[in-house]
């Protein structure tokens, strides 16, 4: 498999990946030059149209771009024709043929590269499709906010990077747009800095991604040195030629993928290091649809994907991924259970098909892990966008305690909302079911069968407690007072159009069949076309039945149930509701350990009492000395003066003496 | 004109304070508008050291004239690429220095403009001195500016900083003299020129000697662990051109010394040493970190956190590698840029409120829409996020130091999380939420003047994330020749160079 250079000079297309790039950040620095000059003039809602404009021109360049190269190439039945290429701004005598160099020192040299292949194909259609609705939406959402220019200054930027993430050609590039997604997600979280949960939910998510960084870090000085590229192509090729790992004989591939997907870890919000999402919606709602579901948490599952052939060697670093991915889907559905707040629930859901994406992984179905991923980038999006309009509607109000009854008042976001839940509960003919599917499936073909039975698990979890903010938003009775009642209102177009669009989305990406079209890129090996046993499609949709009438019994039927269920199973009610306890062990960990032990240890004893007393004993002597504490200029230049003068006398005499 | 540009760039400053000493001293704007027009100069007068700049090995710009010939003491100056950005560095935030200045300064301007000028005359003789003797002098010539500096224009506590400042120096100043005199003695060249003492290497018992006595010199001044405790204080207590300049300028003539002089004079104790400082470098790292991350005071947390940078710096160095010396270099000049407009920033603040705690601010974002951007964009660069200058610096540092310790680069990475908490929660207590306090509620955003000190640093920092090579490829031939004079020294490789790329794949 070889890497076909795209030369501007040779081929004009080269150029499109580059401006599929740029376009975003162009917007970005437009809205920060003449951000104030818009504010000024009332011209606010122009940054909305700008940073539209710069999305949607991303989007129409990506499908002309991936149509161009690829399916003029003709895909035969197997991906033949798709191809790896490296668009190239660099002149044809370039040696390396990579143009500009970003860094270059000591050996270490790290070109301004691309690489467009089906993976990141699929990425980028993905990250300007969604994200182009999820403009709009916002131009809708965000159109009383006396701050939307530095709203969409952000979303645009957040673009830019994200798409240097899927399109970067070498891990530090990729890293680039990796910690910068993350500087765009703590600004957008902290959006509302007015607000202290706002801002701490920021600095969270900043911090916690910061360890997975330190591990990307780390696994890419691993990497260069022991293959001397950090070039993710040649990366995966290099793979071919490494021995396999077995758990006991782990070496640098176990020793690499596991420090990357600390990183995966960190972006991906897994355990343990999934304790930032949750926080992160405290950012307005359609961030949390680009961002946080649709986009950049995904990017860790990309990151493994991207790098599958290495993956595939280590049995230990599989082993890893599966399992927490698999503990981590479990985990966060259980918590899912018992939020009240609608965005919590899509945030622990969320956290927890990521879960799901990893699971994939880590049993080999890497395309398929992208197949979900995919999906879910419209489901989870249309589930956000719509708890959005509820919250609209409800002016605020996120708690579903106090809602209820909606799905008359607000029927467009009803019908779109219950679009979305079927979809990720997994209900035939829609986009979940598919990718979901196939995990499944793949779990039971390559005998994973533990790793299934908490897949089909969590699917049961996941229908229920979809299905459960369904009924609790949008039946039975409205709980709120009647001034929120008499408010409730339907969105705008503006808000509508994406809900639909996502929603029709929804019945037709379950029939992209990813993994096929990815193939090439994780270079699967041939396993994608398993047989289903008999009893196979039975199951998995009666889980989600099951799910979903359970939910029905007791938010509907038996409304009086979850209170009894939450009393009989207290301990584990508790458990849930307090999120399994890690966010109480961090918070103790920062502040008792940390932040005590640096000011009780290290600043008040070690530097204030052992260091500064050493020094200033010998202080004292110098005080006697040149008394310079009674007259600073004087005192203290006579101090300064004599010292010199000593070393001007012990210099000569010495000079003098010399023999 | 190019044949004498050094000693014209050294000399230029005390011809400006000189002058500015001659201004009436009712005129203060005539003495600060000298003194800003006279660095400004030199300014641009130091690009055309960048203009003609080749990039390879050998000093260049080299002038020497015979000072003191009975003792081979010479005027002898020249820069190489280990020194070319660090110039440039000083020629830059010198002005700046004076534009930050010009509203914060109200009593006794006239010296304040002079004592900037000499103070600017002795750093760039420090960098562009080749005779040990001349480096000697430049280097205690600088400090009495410094002094002055804190002991006058400071805040309450300037004379324990002052003072404190002083016996550190002067005890590392003391021991560089000392091992220099023993240097001139055993090579026996009877020449202070630093060419020269290279030529003839001292026996590898007293290198360790010396080594150790230069070292002490320079980790005082840098500050590695445990030899910070200085400069917290002489931070705090500077007025915001003397923080600027401590941080940007002073601290690098540490890590300088490492490279101009302990380690290629002395190359066998360098390698046997190297582990030793590269493990105070980790723990200055971490523990820098930490200790900023508790600070009540912005400057404080500031200074703590320079120690976690330099740390990093001196890591790159004790690898003795290519990439991680390199990345030291260019990662002082990051530092020199990011942390000189944080604390500029933090000036800027108090030039307002007339404090420096963390918790009479808040909200502040409310009120100087402009310079929370810029004040968090300055913050972004100080923690290395990609894109910016901090980045490639620490990355070159950490890719750099792995061959020879994985252990500390492991540990170093930790500095890295804990650059995120410690500046991530400042901004959060100074910026955002709502204006709690009254005293807070007019505070005037940026001002032209201000701007005009900031924007150049911004821009730097970004120009420096994205175009790395530009500098990097100036700085490389000079530290791959001090790491071939190391291995020479050595007789043979003990070093963990960085292996070149073996890996090729086939490209259609």
């Amino acid at each position: 498999m070889s890497q076909i250079l795209l030369r501007l000079s040779e081929n004009p297309l080269a150029i499109v990946p580059w401006l599929i790039l740029l376009l975003p950040l162009a917007g970005f620095t437009v809205l920060c030059l003449f951000g104030d000059a818009m504010k000024r003039d009332k011209e606010e809602n122009g940054a909305g149209y700008i940073a539209c404009a710069t999305i949607l021109g991303s989007f129409a360049l990506a499908v002309f771009v991936v149509t161009r190269l690829f399916a003029s190439a003709g895909v035969g039945p197997h991906g033949e024709g798709l191809r790896f290429f490296q668009p190239s701004l660099g002149r044809p005598d370039d040696a390396l043929s990579t143009g500009l160099l970003w860094i270059d020192a000591g050996g270490f040299q790290i070109p301004f590269s691309l690489l467009l292949d089906p993976l990141s194909a699929v990425m980028i259609l993905t990250i300007t499709g969604v994200g182009s609705l999820i403009h709009i939406y916002s131009l809708g959402y965000m159109s009383h906010d006396p701050e939307r220019v530095r709203y969409f200054s952000y979303l645009n930027l957040f673009s830019f990077f994200m798409l240097l993430l899927v399109l970067g050609g070498n891990l530090p590039l990729l890293f680039v747009g990796w910690e910068g997604v993350g500087l765009c997600s703590y600004l957008l979280i902290g959006f509302w800095f007015k607000k202290k949960s706002a801002s701490d939910a920021g600095k969270k998510a900043f911090i916690v991604n910061r360890i997975g960084d330190a591990g990307l870090i780390l696994g890419m000085a691993l990497a260069w040195h022991a293959f001397g590229t950090l070039d993710l192509f040649e990366l995966a090729e290099i793979a071919k030629n490494l021995p396999y790992e077995p758990v006991g004989q782990a070496g640098i591939a176990t020793a690499l993928c596991l420090l990357l997907f600390v990183g995966a870890c960190g972006k991906s919000a897994q355990i343990p290091l999934h304790v930032w999402l949750p926080d992160a919606m405290e950012g307005p709602t359609p961030v949390s649809a680009l961002i946080h579901a649709a986009t950049m948490v995904t990017a860790g599952v990309y990151l493994v994907a991207r790098l599958a052939p290495l993956y595939r060697l280590s049995e230990g670093a599989m082993l890893t991924v599966a399992w927490i991915g698999a503990a981590t889907a479990v985990m966060a559905a259980t918590v899912a259970l018992v939020q009240t707040d609608i965005k919590k629930v899509l945030a622990y859901s969320t956290v927890s098909q990521l879960g799901y994406m990893f699971l994939a992984c880590g049993i080999g179905a890497f395309g398929v892990g992208v197949f979900h991923l995919f999906t879910h980038a419209f489901f989870k999006a249309l589930l956000f966008l719509g708890s959005g309009s509820v919250i609209h509607a409800m002016s605020g109000e996120q708690d579903m305690r106090k809602m209820g009854g909606l799905r008359s008042k607000i029927p467009w976001t009803f019908a779109t909302f219950t679009i979305g839940t079927a979809a990720i509960a997994g209900v035939p003919f829609l986009a979940g079911l598919y990718s979901k599917d196939e995990i499944l499936l793949n779990a039971v073909v390559r005998e994973r069968l533990p790793l299934f039975a908490i897949g089909l698990f969590t699917a049961v979890l996941t229908a229920f407690y979809m299905s459960r903010a369904l009924f609790m938003t949008f039946f039975g009775h409205f709980r709120g007072d009647h001034e929120a009642e008499h408010h409730v209102h339907e969105s705008p177009w503006s808000m509508l159009f994406p809900l639909v669009a996502l929603a029709i989305g929804c019945f037709v990406v379950g029939q992209i069949h990813i993994p096929e079209i990815v193939h090439f890129a994780v270079r699967s090996p041939d396993e994608l076309h398993s047989q289903h046993p008999v009893w196979f499609t039975p199951v998995v949709i009666a889980s989600a039945l099951v799910g979903i009438l359970g939910a029905f019994y007791f938010y509907i039927v038996y409304t009086a149930g979850p209170a009894k269920v939450a009393a009989a199973f207290k301990p584990l009610h508790r458990l849930f509701e307090e999120k399994w306890g890690f966010d109480l062990a961090y918070n103790a960990f920062a502040s008792k350990v940390v932040v005590a032990g640096s000011t009780s240890v290290l600043w008040k004893v070690v530097d204030a009492r052992m260091i500064d007393g050493l020094v200033n004993g010998s202080g004292a002597l110098a005080a006697s000395l040149g008394q310079s504490t009674r007259s600073l200029q004087r005192g203290f230049a006579r101090a300064y003066a004599l010292v010199t003068l000593g070393g001007a006398v012990a210099l000569i005499g010495y000079l003098l003496w010399r023999p | 004109m190019t044949s004498n540009l050094l000693t014209l760039l050294v000399l230029a400053p005390v011809v400006g304070a000189i002058v500015v000493a001659l201004v009436p001293r009712g005129n203060e704007s005539a003495q600060k508008i000298t003194a800003l027009a006279v660095t400004s100069a030199i300014f641009l007068m130091s690009l055309l050291l960048v203009r003609d700049f080749q990039p390879t090995a050998a000093m260049q710009f080299v002038e020497n004239h015979p000072w003191i010939p009975a003792y081979g003491i010479s005027w002898k100056l020249g820069i190489d690429g280990l020194s070319l950005w660090l110039v440039i560095l000083t020629t830059l935030l010198t002005p700046l220095c004076l534009l930050g200045s010009w509203d914060s300064i109200h009593e006794r301007v006239k010296e304040f403009n002079v004592f900037m000028l000499l103070l600017e005359a002795g750093m760039l003789g420090v960098f562009c001195a080749l005779d040990l003797f001349l480096f000697y002098i430049f280097w205690e010539a600088m400090l009495i500016p410094m002094y002055f500096l804190i002991g006058i224009w400071g805040h309450e506590r300037r004379i324990y900083a002052a003072v404190k400042f002083f016996l550190y120096t002067m005890a590392g100043s003391v021991l560089m003299l000392v091992a220099f005199l023993v240097l001139y003695r055993e090579a026996g060249v009877g020449s202070f020129e630093i060419a020269q003492l290279l030529t003839a290497p001292v026996s590898p018992s007293l290198q360790m000697w010396l080594f150790g006595a230069f070292a002490l010199a320079f980790a005082i001044k840098v500050p590695m662990w445990p030899f910070h405790t200085w400069l917290p204080d002489a931070h705090v207590e500077a007025p915001t051109a003397g923080s600027v300049i401590l941080a940007g300028v002073l601290l690098k003539m540490g890590g300088y010394g490492f490279l101009r002089l302990a380690i290629p004079l002395f190359p066998v104790a360098a390698v046997k040493f190297a582990p030793w400082i590269g493990l105070l470098a980790v723990i200055g790292i971490v523990y820098g970190a930490l200790v900023s991350l508790v600070q009540p005071d912005m400057k404080k947390l500031v200074a703590y956190s320079s120690v976690s940078h330099l740390g990093f710096c001196m890591l790159g160095i004790s690898a003795l590698t290519t990439t991680g010396v390199v990345g030291s270099v260019y990662q002082m000049l990051n530092h020199g840029i990011s942390t000189g407009a944080l604390f500029f920033m933090v000036g800027m603040l108090y030039d307002r409120r007339h404090t420096r705690a963390i918790a009479e601010f808040g909200g502040i974002k409310n009120v100087m829409p402009w310079f929370a951007a810029l004040f968090l964009v300055v913050c972004l660069s100080s923690i290395a996020v990609p894109g910016f200058n901090g980045f490639v610096g620490e990355f070159l540092i950490l890719i750099g130091s792995w061959p020879a310790n994985r252990t500390y680069v492991a540990i170093a990475s930790l500095g890295v999380i804990l650059a995120a908490a410690y500046i991530l929660w400042m901004v959060q207590r100074v910026l955002y939420g709502e204006v709690t306090n009254p005293k807070n509620e007019a505070l005037k955003d940026l001002s032209p003047r201000e701007l005009a000190v900031l924007l150049p640093l911004v821009a730097l920092s970004l120009w420096m994330g994205v175009a790395s090579p530009s500098f990097t490829r100036t700085i490389e031939p000079s530290v791959a020749a001090l790491l071939e004079q190391v291995r020479r020294g050595n007789g043979g490789s003990v070093l963990a160079e960085t292996p070149a790329p073996a890996v090729t794949v086939a490209r259609q």
